[in-house]
């Protein structure tokens, strides 16, 4: 007699061979579990790249200084005075005598998006000269930068592909002032990207703010002078400020969206999967069903149940992971780096990212094949292993 | 459609030919055939395998059309009716039996015997009065309840006679009805069958290839190479059997 | 009625394949119905937005404010009948997780422009008069337990006290409404507001009410018209127009929801379409013996197709009420989507889904089964 796992061999063998005629209802389990797969990884992207673009905005070394019980620039303010206090702060990075921090203020604008002839909310953020240097990740990709003082703007890449007639040499008319759009900057993928930047000193009066600032934006000597800079300005009685490390701001405005996104994917991931489990389960149990005489002959002959069971499992791992690689597949071609644009409640404004399909979302995708498969042939395959050898070899 | 030549002849078939094409191979199964079946007749046709005796009885059922030739049941001319109206018509006049029953496994023996009657206007009640009535004459009233595979071959065969004589058809064909059991069940199957046409006055023309079952016929045609054979044919064929 | 019987037992025949057909469809249709719903509740406001009622807002953007005085300058132009003013607050209640939208209000005047909100008389006047005085939505009271009289303290983060404490209301009124109409919202006086900021002279926007909703894009322009070249130009549209610009910030997202949606449909359209084919490929003996008793193509069809309806109803049907009882019986939404819930046009889109849905799956299957020959159907034992 044969040794155990040639029995398996013999079996799996004699399984997959058959498959030829069941290619229809194959093929649809395949498929389904593609679908799955698919829409899975699709959904968990948006999230994924959502979170990425916010939690990547700034370093260790960038903070964002804003009024306290502020939750977003937004809601926050201050006068000329405390910018200034915090621009003294210990711990800044200096360059020639000049720290290296941006007072800034950050209002909206209405753009249309692409595709909608409706405005979106688009942030116009004024900085100063030193904007770029806190960034560090800052570059013009195109044109060049404003001239302090002028009625020019500048560009986020992400922005300038995402919202209508942002291109270099573009006129806009926002209150009395008409803005010149005089280049394209990157800021590294960041959610900077989807922004528009003015010269703060020209936004001001233009918006009727004064000598006043939302927000003040630093770049520190070293991660480490996080603590010093923190503690010199929340102690200072003269000043009410509230201290975070950018990449922490940014990541925390992103938590009700990539929350929200995430829940929504996971709820449809794993509804469908339970549909794409069922396709599976029927698709075995018709293929033990075809093969019942056939299985039954071989346990008559001698074949455990053992190998008959791991040849249905076989089948069916097989056929999900085909469906898992094909839907994972579909799904890096088709949405890893699609880029998006949406209302981030959080700060009332848009935000352009791109849907990034990573490595551990598309071994989850896969994993979460293959669980199908394997729950969609464990039940036909116990069934084939229980079938009475006497009664089956009877059945037509 | 209807035909008024031959009144006494309840089945008429003229000049019939049927050839199947197999890819670019043609098969003549059927060849200038004739055959007048009386009504009351019991009639056997026998022959070899491939001889065309299951294309003959399906051409009289109105299964399958000629290539060429005239089929007419009960003066009309099943050869020229459409598909729709054939399948009233074969509701109507054609009771079919089997050799392997072709009962609905998933129905009970009153339910199959049912079948026919969804396609008549009759009420519930009446349906039911009908398959009582059938299950009865094949002697299987105690079993309306149970699923074909409770019941033994013999079984499943009565109830596919009560669900072929439940509409009262004019004919009825039986293609091998006792090809699939053994010589006891058989018997009564044919016991059944002579019933049925000697008390109910049914016409019928059963396919058999067992000169046991031929028989109990009235009267046996003998079919080879999609034609009849003669009488001296079938004496030659006798001789033949009678030296082996 | 009288092949019911037939086709059920048909569709007993394989039990387990037709109950797992079943609840893919029916998944199919749970998914179809939360889908419908987010994408509902992402576009909130837009269902019940009235066409008699625009609003006009600052033409660079809504979080600029519009001077108060344009409010006497809009109700005189003609055609208007009622105008109301709103004020963003953007307050924080005990914690900024415990999101909800407030807004400082003319209070009769809002009120009045909103008969959807439904509240007794007696709070309504109680709210009125009393300048600290909130009226709060009910699933907001509901969500942190508040009752009428309670005294609630929310932290500015726009808006502050002199001393930057946090500001107190009193709940004075609750009110309902019905699905789709958000009751998350807090309202109170732009006076309390105006008078401890100082801010006197600026609202958020307005809206108004006009006689005529088929002179919207005419009252429109001639309010727009009032304030050109001005300081603070408006630009006044429909709510409806409003609130549909608005859905439309949430961008491309919604339209992959939609195509996911149609993935999704197409995947179990193709797994149960396949277990329908399978069925009917098992039985094509047992269709030639129909067939043969007399059942015509027509009969055969319609048995088929039957199948595949009596399946896709029982599980779509059965997911589509299941979706509608549950968003109409809890707020499955939360605090993160507020007006969660399945329209019924979404119930009649998934109705008409259901339809087509049975008809495709049953239909390569029936024709197939249709067509069959009986002498072919009866020769494959």
């Amino acid at each position: 007699m044969f040794s155990w796992i040639s029995q398996v061999f013999m079996v799996s063998w004699f399984n997959l061979r058959n498959l030829k005629e069941r290619l229809g209802t194959s093929l649809s389990t395949v498929v389904g579990v593609a679908g799955v797969v698919l829409v899975f990884v699709a959904v968990l992207s948006i999230a994924n790249g959502f979170r990425t673009t916010m939690s990547s905005t700034g370093d260790e070394k960038t903070v964002i200084v804003m009024r306290s019980g502020a939750t977003d620039e937004m809601s926050s303010g201050f006068g000329n005075d405390t910018a200034k206090i915090i621009g003294d702060a210990p711990g800044i990075l200096r360059k020639d005598g000049i720290a290296v921090s941006s007072a800034e203020l950050y209002v909206i604008v209405d753009v249309p998006k692409i595709g909608t002839d409706t405005p979106a909310n688009v942030p116009l953020r004024g900085v100063s000269a030193t904007a770029p240097e806190v960034r560090g990740t800052f570059e013009i990709v195109e044109g060049r930068m404003f001239e302090p003082g002028k009625n020019e703007i500048i560009v986020g890449s992400a922005a300038s592909t995402q919202f209508v007639g942002l291109e270099v040499g573009a006129d806009h008319r926002w209150g009395e002032n008409t803005w010149r759009v005089v280049g394209i900057f990157d800021n590294g993928g960041t959610v900077e990207d989807s922004e528009i930047w003015a010269d703060v000193k020209v936004l001001q009066p233009a918006y009727r703010r004064g000598n006043s600032y939302q927000s003040v934006h630093v770049r520190l000597e070293s991660a480490d002078a996080y603590d010093a800079f923190k503690d010199a300005l929340t102690t200072d009685p003269r000043v009410n400020v509230k201290i975070e490390k950018k990449s922490d701001y940014h990541s925390g405005q992103s938590t009700f969206l990539s929350a929200t996104i995430l829940v929504l994917g996971l709820v449809i991931g794993v509804l469908m999967g339970f549909g794409a489990v069922f396709g599976a389960l029927n698709t075995m149990y018709t293929a033990v069903s075809t093969r019942t005489r056939e299985i039954a002959t071989l346990r008559a002959l001698g074949f455990g149940a053992g190998p008959v069971v791991i040849s249905v499992l076989v089948e069916s791992l097989m056929l999900a992971t085909l469906g898992g690689l094909i839907g994972s597949g579909l799904a890096y071609f088709v949405f890893n780096g699609f880029q998006a644009a949406t209302l981030n409640w959080q700060t009332f404004s848009q935000v352009a990212f791109a849907f990034a399909v990573t490595p551990p979302l598309l071994i989850g995708g896969l994993v979460y094949a293959v669980a199908m498969g394997f729950v969609g042939g464990l039940f036909p395959a116990i069934r084939a292993a229980r079938l009475p050898v006497a009664t089956a070899l009877r059945e037509l | 459609m209807t035909d008024s030549t031959d009144k006494e002849a309840l089945v008429r078939v003229e000049g019939v030919h049927k050839i199947y094409t197999r890819g670019s191979e043609k098969i003549d199964v059927l060849q200038n055939l004739d055959l007048k079946v009386p009504e009351g007749d019991f009639l056997a046709l026998m022959g070899p395998s491939g001889s065309g005796k299951t294309t003959l009885l399906n051409l009289i059922g109105g299964l399958d059309r000629p290539t060429s030739g005239v089929v007419a049941v009960a003066g009309e001319r099943v050869d020229k009716a459409s598909g729709r109206q054939l399948a009233k018509w074969r509701s109507r006049h054609i009771g079919f039996v089997f050799q392997f029953y072709n009962l609905l496994p998933v129905l009970t023996a009153e339910r199959n015997v049912e079948l026919p009657l969804l396609l008549t206007t009759l009420s519930r009640k009446q349906r039911a009065k009908h398959v009582a009535t059938a299950l009865d004459v094949v002697g299987l009233a105690n079993r309306a309840k149970h699923y074909p595979r409770q019941l033994s071959g013999g079984q499943e065969q009565r109830v596919g006679i009560a669900r072929a004589i439940v509409s009262d058809p004019t004919l009825l064909l039986c293609d091998e009805p006792t090809g699939d059991l053994d010589s006891k069940s058989g018997d009564e199957i044919l016991d059944l069958l002579v019933a049925l046409n000697r008390d109910h006055g049914k016409t019928i023309i059963m396919v058999t290839h067992d000169p046991h079952a031929a028989a109990r016929a009235q009267r046996t045609v003998y079919l080879n190479k999609g034609m009849l054979m003669s009488e001296a044919e079938i004496a030659e064929m006798r001789a033949a059997e009678a030296v082996a | 009625m009288k092949f019911l019987y037939l086709i059920w037992r048909n569709l007993m025949r394989k039990p387990i394949r037709t109950l797992l057909n079943l609840l893919s469809i029916f998944i199919a249709f749970v998914l179809f119905g939360a889908l419908f719903a987010v994408k509902t509740a992402f576009g909130v406001g837009v269902e019940i937005a009235g066409l008699d009622r625009l609003i006009t807002i600052h033409k660079v953007s809504l979080i600029q404010p519009l001077p108060k005085g344009y409010g006497n300058k809009i109700e005189a132009v003609e055609g208007v009948a009622s105008v109301a003013h709103a004020t963003w607050f953007g307050g924080v209640y005990q914690d900024p997780k415990n999101f909800f939208a407030q807004f400082a209000v003319s209070p009769e005047s809002y009120l009045a422009l909103y008969p959807e909100a439904r509240l007794p008389e007696e709070q309504k006047q109680a709210w009125f008069e009393n300048r600290t005085g909130a009226l709060v939505g009910r699933q907001t009271a509901d969500r942190f337990g508040w009752q009428v009289g309670d005294r609630i303290p929310i932290q500015g983060t726009i808006w502050r006290t002199p001393d930057d404490s946090a500001w107190e209301f009193t709940i004075e009124g609750i009110y309902d409404a019905d699905k789709g109409f958000d009751t998350t919202n807090f309202f109170f006086h732009f006076d309390y507001l105006a008078e401890t900021t100082g801010f006197d002279n600026v609202v958020g926007w307005y809206i108004l009410k006009i006689d005529d909703p088929e002179r919207s894009a005419q009252i429109a322009a001639e309010i727009d018209r009032l304030f050109a070249n001005s300081s603070a130009e408006t630009k006044t549209s429909t709510e409806k127009a409003f609130a549909q610009g608005f859905a439309n910030q949430i961008g491309n997202i919604g339209k992959i929801v939609i195509s996911i949606l149609v993935v999704v449909f197409f995947t179990l359209l193709l797994v149960s379409g396949n277990t329908m084919a399978l069925s009917v490929r098992e039985r094509i003996n047992e269709l030639g013996v129909l067939k043969t008793l007399g059942f015509t193509d027509s009969h055969v069809l319609g048995m088929v197709l039957g199948e595949s309806y009596l399946v896709t109803l029982l599980g779509g049907g059965a997911g589509l009420a299941l979706v509608t009882l549950l968003t109409r019986a809890f707020d499955l939404g939360g605090s993160i989507l507020p007006t969660l819930y399945l329209p019924w046009t979404g119930v009649w889109v998934g109705l008409a889904l259901l339809a087509a849905m049975g008809f495709i799956s049953g239909a390569i299957p029936a024709l197939q089964a249709q067509r069959l020959t009986i002498v072919d159907a009866l020769r494959r034992t």
